[in-house]
């Protein structure tokens, strides 16, 4: 399995994916850079973090144009995984990939801290190495987090089994108290019909090893690294 | 206006006195043209040039067997093993940020992140000491500043990992915003913004050039008054998106030996940092052209050029012939650069405007002219003493507890950190709300500790005590991770010095932290002064000597943190309570006066509990540590409690005569902190104290959902919380 990281200007969780992917995984990893038009044979491309162009016109909305972004469009268009991550769920949203926007949290701040979030797919590539109804606990960073989607979207979502991570409590209840952003059905992450491109705003590579506050995420890396096997790019 | 009439109004505008101007005219033998007297005025100044107190700050040991680089540089920098280099400073932005704050602290940061990569290391966290005026009043300054900082460190994606926030009349018109920030570098990669080599280039990068920022270095170092506001064009702009690029490409610039040094464009702008980067190499000069500088903006005069105070731009000195690599390097994250001049071997800085010569002035006159000012010092009358019989005895210490923990000095911090990323590196061990931030050095089992200290109330009671009090409460917060102090960075914060009794406090701060400094073998090895922080005629801040300090932790598999981790382990008061409340938050919450002297202050005995927690936490003996300062030990141990989420049971404190109940429980003795540890680990733990001299008493034992001393007071950890976490909720 080979890892992509994109590096847009303003990214700055590519370093830390990349730590996770190379030194706590152990995979194959090779950085993207935004201007090149080529994915360099990766089997899973992750957009990181960050603040990419500055997010100053509207959080993703100037990434989308990269030239790198058509080729991870036709990439997903062919089934390889795709792995939003935060500034990734954003533009991802932006790019069309994924459906609805990420918008301003509730509380008008930057929030900074760790959530609870309930696994709803474990038939992923992402997600194989979760139980069934698994809680895990995986940090936010974000001032934009907050999901919208319109109401025929939201239901579409929800009908097919498109919600991947819901916050929730530590008890795994999925209740207002353990939203942080003002997310609608307390979204934290989706998946797209085909699935195989997934969208999240907590930070996966944040916790992937226990002197960081939890080891959770590295769940997520192991899945997509283990399932090499089972991805087929038509 | 012709330049030998030049008149008291310009003097004033470019902030030089009548006497300094008469310097300037006697050192270069004719009177200086309008660009050279700005350029003059903006290094002279207070700010760039310490006139004031440089001579004190001599002082200061710099000093120490780690040290790889002291005061002068962009930053400091000290060894941390595994061949890694520490390098951090810290830096104030209080007027900008007492016109515009968001903008202001947003600077300060940016200014403080381009200050440790000019020295080509990795900035790795961000730490910010932030002082108001008490909310709700001071809402403006507060939810600007905070969300400056935010905006500011979010963006450019480096961890924001602590800090201190206080609340004090005194600080109502003129807040304090200190930024600090720590970077790592290969102890063999260090840079020094040394122009060396005649015939180098000068290359500028980054940002293009506006109008923003002229004379902000000379407005930081007058008094603010009721036209400050109208120096809101004195205050920059920040875009941390640009720095972003720009730190990337420098550290693709340090990677390549195409590059002789990095200097930050900061405070007089392109004028201090060709004439830093000159003055540090003996001989040394600079030639560069105005017109070769990108703009922001037409019609801009070789003065605006030479004084603006634009972010985001670095000086580069590359070597000749191989500005195209350099180029390339910042053209990859669409940056501009641009050579506009080159180094000389004539001692001088000359400006051309093409082929006009605008401005040559000698660098030493420029980096090292400014007459030091030497003042005279006079001790203010002392505060009101305070008498312990005359005030009422503790009744109800539970009470008491709750309203402490829900006053703004002492309640929770979470409300700010948490718009903070304080975890982007995958390095932050211990976060935000502890005593100090630790962050492990990937590829090693190091952990750097970093803290920011400063009790002002102290310090206005007693500059010199309080200062000393700074080192030693920064010291406890390292020692309290399980790291060791290593050096310090001071951001000294006072009012205007040209007053006699503040000029003591000046002097009276830097004897203390000298004293404290060496006493516990700790170099400062970069700083700041910040003077001048006054409004007309009402108010003047305490003086204010934040303490910045790192400190090193060999395997951070055995750092320690606040909270109490086991049910039944033992919690103990290391180190022994004195009869005292002077200057304590209980004196000011409770009885509403600030009175008597701080704490006593031993630093040998601080020495000596320093080295017990460190040989203990070593020893595996400790499962948690906290540093007893501002509030007293109730306040300590309550906090250990909220952060472990387990209470606590105490049989009643009975304390041995003189010692009052109230001053056990609150008083702020130093070199205090409380542990918990293993039952079977308490003999071995006896047995060290002994060793060392430090006395250690049994407080109670961890467990349950209450904090409780038998008889006395019982509280449901979740009322505490309650207090606690609702403090800043104005």
């Amino acid at each position: 399995m080979k890892f992509g990281v994109v590096v847009f200007p303003g990214t700055w969780s590519d370093r830390d994916c990349g730590w996770v992917i190379d030194q706590v995984v152990g995979a194959q990893l090779q950085y993207l850079w935004h201007k090149d038009a080529d994915l360099k044979g990766c089997d899973c491309v992750i957009l990181p973090g960050g603040f990419a162009y500055g997010d100053y016109l509207r959080t993703g909305a100037i990434a989308r144009f990269a030239p790198v972004m058509q080729e991870i469009g036709e990439f997903a268009d062919r089934g390889g995984l795709v792995w939003g991550i935060c500034n990734g769920f954003q533009i991802l949203c932006e790019a069309g990939l994924l459906p609805g926007a990420l918008i301003r949290n509730a509380s008008l701040e930057y929030r900074c801290e760790w959530t609870h979030l309930a696994v709803e797919r474990t038939d992923l590539a992402f997600t194989s190495q979760c139980a069934e109804r698994e809680v895990i606990r995986v940090p936010i960073s974000h001032g934009e987090g907050s999901y919208f989607a319109e109401p025929a979207v939201l239901s579409r979502l929800e009908q097919s089994g498109q919600v991947v991570f819901r916050y929730c409590d530590a008890g795994g209840r999925v209740v207002p108290n353990a939203n942080p952003n003002g997310s609608l059905h307390n979204i934290a992450g989706i998946i797209n019909k085909r699935g195989n491109v997934l969208g999240m705003m907590p930070h996966p590579e944040r916790c992937a090893e226990s002197e960081l506050g939890g080891a959770d995420g590295l769940k997520l890396f192991r899945s997509v690294a283990g399932s090499a096997l089972r991805v087929l790019v038509s | 206006m012709s330049l030998d009439t030049v008149d008291s109004r310009r003097l004033r505008e470019v902030a030089l006195t009548p006497e300094e101007y008469r310097v300037i005219v006697e050192k270069l033998r004719r009177p200086p043209n309008m660009v050279e007297l700005g350029m003059l005025g903006v290094l002279w100044s207070e700010h760039c040039s310490y006139k004031t107190s440089k001579t004190l700050l001599r002082r200061l040991p710099s000093a120490g067997e780690a040290v790889l680089q002291g005061p002068g540089e962009n930053a400091g920098a000290v060894e941390i093993g595994s061949g890694w280099a520490a390098v951090f400073k810290i830096e104030s932005h209080n007027h900008p940020s007492a016109i515009e704050p968001y903008q202001g602290a947003a600077t300060g940061v940016g200014g403080i992140i381009r200050d440790v990569i000019a020295m080509g290391a990795r900035p790795i966290a961000l730490l910010d000491s932030l002082r108001f005026g008490p909310l709700p009043g001071s809402r403006r300054h507060f939810d600007g500043v905070v969300a400056g900082i935010g905006g500011y460190g979010n963006c450019i994606g480096i961890p924001t990992v602590g800090g201190e926030v206080y609340f004090d009349e005194c600080y109502a018109n003129n807040p304090i915003v200190n930024a600090m920030c720590v970077g790592l570098v290969r102890v063999d990669r260090l840079m020094r913004a040394r122009a060396e080599g005649t015939g180098n280039s000068l290359m500028l990068v980054g940002a293009d050039t506006g109008r923003d920022g002229i004379h902000g270095a000379s407005f930081a170092s007058v008094e603010l008054d009721e036209l400050s506001s109208e120096r809101r064009p004195a205050v920059q702009v920040g875009n941390p998106f640009l720095e972003k690029c720009l730190l990337e490409a420098c550290m693709d610039l340090a990677q390549t030996d195409a590059v002789v040094a990095v200097q930050d464009l900061g405070a007089a702008g392109l004028t201090s940092s060709v004439a830093e980067c000159a003055g540090r190499v003996p001989g040394a000069g600079a030639r560069i052209d105005v017109s070769l500088v990108p703009r922001r903006e037409r019609g801009m005069t070789p003065y605006d050029v030479m004084l603006s105070e634009s972010q985001e731009r670095m000086l580069v000195v590359v070597q000749r012939g191989r500005e195209s690599e350099v180029e390339r390097i910042f053209s990859t994250w669409d940056l501009t650069s641009a050579v506009i001049g080159d180094v000389t071997d004539d001692g001088h800085l000359t400006v051309f405007d093409q082929t006009e010569v605008v401005a040559r002035l000698p660098i030493d006159l420029l980096t090292d002219g400014a007459p030091p000012r030497r003042l005279a010092g006079v001790a203010p009358e002392p505060a009101p003493s305070l008498r312990l019989d005359s005030l009422p005895p503790l009744l109800d210490p539970g009470e008491s507890l709750l309203r402490l923990l829900a006053s703004p000095n002492l309640c929770s911090r979470r409300p700010i950190f948490r718009r903070y990323d304080h975890m982007v590196g995958d390095s932050t061990v211990v976060a935000p709300g502890g005593d100090a931030a630790l962050l492990r050095v990937k590829g090693t089992r190091l952990g750097l500790a970093m803290t920011t200290d400063c009790n002002a109330r102290y310090c206005h009671l007693d500059p010199n005590l309080g200062a000393q009090h700074a080192v030693a409460e920064a010291a406890r917060n390292i020692v309290a991770t399980g790291a060791r102090p290593l050096a310090v960075t001071d951001c000294l914060n006072l009012a205007n010095p040209d007053r006699p009794e503040v000029y003591w406090e000046l002097e009276e701060t830097i004897a203390g932290l000298a004293q404290a400094c060496r006493a516990l073998e700790l170099p400062i090895v970069s700083g700041n002064v910040s003077l001048y922080n006054d409004s007309a005629g009402t108010s003047a801040i305490h003086p204010t000597p934040v303490v910045g300090m790192i400190g090193v932790i060999d395997d951070y598999a055995h750092r320690l943190e606040v909270g109490l981790k086991h049910e039944g382990d033992f919690v103990l008061l290391v180190g022994s309570s004195l009869n005292d409340l002077g200057g304590s938050e209980y004196l000011k919450v409770e009885h509403g006066t600030v009175a008597g002297r701080p704490p006593p202050l031993d630093l040998t005995r601080e020495a000596a509990v320093n080295r017990l927690i460190l040989a203990a936490a070593k020893a595996g003996q400790l499962r948690s540590a906290h540093d007893c300062a501002d509030g007293g030990m109730l306040v300590a141990l309550a906090e250990c409690c909220l952060l472990g989420g387990m209470g606590v049971r105490c049989p009643a404190l009975r304390p041995e005569a003189p010692l009052r109940l109230d001053a056990a429980f609150f008083g702020e003795t130093p070199g205090r902190f409380i542990v918990s540890v293993a039952s079977r680990a308490m003999p071995e733990l006896q047995t060290l104290a002994r060793r060392h001299h430090v006395e250690i008493s049994l407080l109670g034992m961890a467990g349950g959902d209450t904090v409780e001393f038998e008889g006395q007071f019982r509280l449901q950890l979740d009322q505490i919380r309650q207090a606690w976490e609702t403090g800043l909720s104005f």
